[in-house]
């Protein structure tokens, strides 16, 4: 989780800030990775008062390492920025949240599956949710509502993301009419476990992995001089992708290319990399210690999502409009901080910062408004769809769906993109959407029924899938994630916007809008590192 | 080195595995029963994805739960062979045939895999695991400091992802659910050692009660079912060590 605390060396949230807008290639909203950076200072100080086990220096305060992407003084150099706990700091940060929730008796409803959001005239009233243990639907009206249902990762064959990773939110938000944001951009995250895109993290790098071809070489020499195999994501699994396609990636079917850990010492691997040493030894049988490890792309953050403000509160629309009573934060929502390519380190201050801001303006909101009315059963819509899934439908097994959508979102969507793949892509999904409206749920039990859930995510990846795809094919230009082999150029004068993409009612295609960017010191440049 | 790689370059081979998998599904049984699957599979598949093959293409009733796929969110600790593990850190390369897969004892079954984990959960709240800090103290303008060495005598709790493989695997746990078992000790020894943490007298009072950590007698299960490799029985002797110091 990167602040400038500066407790190692020079820096200051302002080149963090520029970090952030050059690395997300200039389309994060400035105003806001302004604050985010600056508030990171407090927030890393602020978990540690609540017992985050971050690292230390040799004389107790937290310790900080280099990371992707972020520089000394505007890219002269790579810069320790990241405040860490070995190599589990995402892991560190949910428990020391957990705990706090713990000891103020915060109430969890686990294993309740968000349905719908009930709004009233364009309020939000509440939510709908399925109790997996039970089957029962539950109504929760509410005077507001925080999503904080992470990304869609699923919908590609090879993803660092968790099964559960499917966008129920953006989904539950994108049914209802309203618009998601920058769905195009997708980080490909340069270091997946080889066949499995399990994460190694990118403090392997950080700690002086190096990232080697079929030849031994040092490829990202090539294409990030200064920096080299700290650039950033996106540019790092370009260079993977343009490796391997030019006939240099390692195996016998040339097809990954090599994380260097053998010139690391041993020592720092061991106590710094532990789960990722871990990783490699179980799923690979690789000794990092001993040899390079096979890696990829893994598909592994969406820099879109719901669209929010700085508060986290909702957007209705690309015209500032918003959702009174509903927010958003973490990976399922849109700020935008990352703009096209998301810095490592940066979802988790993302997570923590906003996280913090959503909850402030909800609790506030909430103290000072009343309960919107809801309708006398408000479920019952839900309560006949959930009925219809289980209806009719053939011999199909929607595992098989949920694959193939996979594969050709990773062949045709991922890392380099034409209007051509895109096009393919798009028949795909069209005709596995009418596969998906013939299948149906088999197991007709309540009690645990995770066939159920399992055929609802499918159908929000589906969704989520068709609007990435959509918005990426009428983006013509290459920044950030959004690579496109036919128009290779970032091209400011049309593209320096935001999409807003908004599903069309039976069948149509999805409708886009676009909102400036909001710029402030930094005017885009060419991006070098 | 070369050997390694060199398995990689032959074509996986496929083989035929065969499962036992306890079944209960409350809307029909009354007893929990044993059914037979076959599944392909190359030797590098998790035990998850087996039961992925089981879940999607033969039997879509079957309930577990899981997430990461990877050992992180410790959500499919189940019984593997007769012993803790999560199925997604068990390679089918490692098993024996039949493999049987189990819930994990001690914890009421709800469905198949999935058991009740509230037990286990109130006994980790029961130690109090969040950082207690001296009312008295100065909340510092910065981070609290703490030297690497300090930081480095907890560090092997904090890797704790509370999947209960250690709990559920301990005889003493089996007996009686009302001991909060080795993962509420792990969890308590966490802060115990933190030198930030001023909680230890009133955690250690908690854990050298009835329910607590003198009712460990030394199995070392837990140790041997932790997925992320925690000592849990080293961490259980030193709770006790410092109970008995501060009794001394």
């Amino acid at each position: 989780m990167c602040a400038a605390l500066a407790n190692v060396e020079e820096d200051s949230w302002e080149w963090h800030a520029f970090d952030t807008v050059k690395g997300g290639d200039f389309l994060a909203d400035q105003d806001a990775v302004d604050i985010m950076c600056k508030e990171a200072v407090e927030s890393v100080l602020d978990l540690e008062r609540m017992g985050l086990p971050f690292n230390r220096t040799p004389d107790g305060r937290i310790d900080q390492r280099r990371f992707g992407g972020h520089t000394r003084n505007h890219g002269e150099a790579a810069v320790r920025r990241a405040c860490y706990a070995a190599d589990r700091t995402g892991h560190m940060i949910l428990q020391t949240l957990f705990q706090q929730c713990t000891k103020e008796g915060v109430e969890f409803y686990n294993e309740f599956f968000v349905m719908d959001i009930m709004l009233v005239d364009g309020v939000c009233a509440g939510i709908i949710a399925y109790e997996i243990a039970t089957g029962d639907l539950h109504v929760f009206h509410a005077k507001s509502v925080l999503f904080a249902t992470g990304g869609y990762g699923k919908m590609f064959k090879i993803t660092s993301n968790a099964h559960t990773l499917t966008g129920d939110g953006p989904g539950v938000v994108y049914r209802k009419g309203l618009p998601l944001e920058d769905m195009e951009f997708f980080q490909f995250h340069p270091t997946g476990l080889y066949g499995l895109g399990i994460l190694l993290s990118e403090a392997a790098r950080g700690e002086g992995g190096i990232l080697r071809n079929a030849d031994g070489e040092r490829f990202m020499e090539r294409y990030a001089p200064t920096i080299k195999d700290l650039a950033p994501r996106d540019m790092v699994s370009r260079a993977e992708f343009f490796e391997i396609k030019e006939g240099r990636g390692c195996g016998p079917h040339k097809d990954y290319v090599l994380l260097d850990l053998t010139e690391v010492d041993p020592e720092v691997v061991e106590t710094k990399l532990p789960d990722i040493t871990e990783f490699s030894r179980t799923y690979l049988d690789v000794d990092p210690l001993k040899e390079g490890v096979p890696i990829v792309p893994t598909a592994h953050y969406a820099m879109g999502g719901i669209p929010t403000d700085v508060d986290a509160r909702v957007r209705a629309d690309h015209k500032g409009n918003f959702v009174p009573g509903f927010y958003a934060a973490g990976e399922c929502a849109c700020v935008s901080v990352h703009g096209a390519n998301r810095l490592g380190t940066n979802s988790l201050l993302d997570i923590v910062v906003f996280g913090r801001r959503g909850g402030l303006a909800m609790a506030e909101y909430a103290n000072s408004t009343k309960l919107t009315d809801i309708p006398e059963e408000p479920a019952k819509e839900i309560e006949s769809w959930v009925g219809s899934l289980f209806e009719g439908g053939g011999p199909e097994f929607p595992a098989n769906i949920r694959t193939e959508l996979q594969e050709t979102m990773m062949d045709n969507a991922s890392v380099v993109r034409t209007d051509e793949s895109l096009g393919q892509v798009l028949d795909d999904i069209t005709a596995l959407r009418s596969r998906y409206a013939e299948s149906r749920v088999r197991d007709r039990s309540k009690v645990y029924n995770t066939e159920l859930v399992e055929h609802i995510e499918l159908g929000y990846l589906i969704d989520m899938a068709e609007a990435l795809v959509v918005a990426a094919r009428a983006r013509t230009e290459s920044r950030g994630g959004h690579y496109r082999e036919d128009h290779q150029m970032r091209e400011d004068d049309h593209w320096l916007k935001h999409s807003f993409i908004t599903r069309a009612e039976d069948g149509a295609a999805p409708t886009l809008g676009y909102m400036d960017v909001v710029m402030g010191r930094y005017e885009p440049v060419e991006r070098k590192y | 080195m070369a050997t390694r790689s060199q398995a990689r370059e032959q074509a996986p081979e496929r083989m035929t595995v065969r499962l036992k998998v306890l079944r209960f599904d409350p809307e029909r049984d009354k007893e929990p029963h044993f059914e037979d699957y076959e599944v392909e599979a190359e030797p590098m598949d998790r035990l998850l994805d087996l039961l992925h093959q089981i879940k999607w293409y033969q039997d879509s009733s079957l309930a577990l739960r899981r997430s990461c796929a990877h050992g992180i969110c410790g959500s499919d600790a189940m019984v593997i062979n007769g012993e803790n593990a999560l199925a997604c850190k068990i390679l089918v390369k490692d098993l024996k045939q039949p493999v049987t897969v189990e819930p994990i004892r001690g914890l009421p079954v709800q469905k198949d895999l999935i058991v009740d984990m509230e037990p286990f959960f109130a006994g980790y709240r029961a130690v109090k695991p969040w950082l207690i800090t001296d009312p008295d103290e100065r909340e510092p303008e910065r981070e609290r400091l703490q030297l690497p060495a300090d930081r480095a005598r907890y560090d092997d709790t904090t890797k704790c992802i509370l999947c209960a493989a250690c709990t559920t695997s301990c005889p003493i746990f089996w007996a009686d659910e009302t001991y909060i078992g080795p993962a509420a000790i792990v969890n308590a020894h966490r802060f115990i050692f933190d030198s930030r943490d001023s909680g230890a007298r009133e955690r250690l009072e908690i854990i050298s009660g009835r329910d607590g950590a003198f009712r460990c007698r030394t199995v070392f299960n837990c140790t041997a079912a932790c997925p992320r490799g925690i000592k849990v029985t080293k961490a259980i002797q030193e709770v006790k060590q410092a109970s008995l110091l501060r009794t001394l």
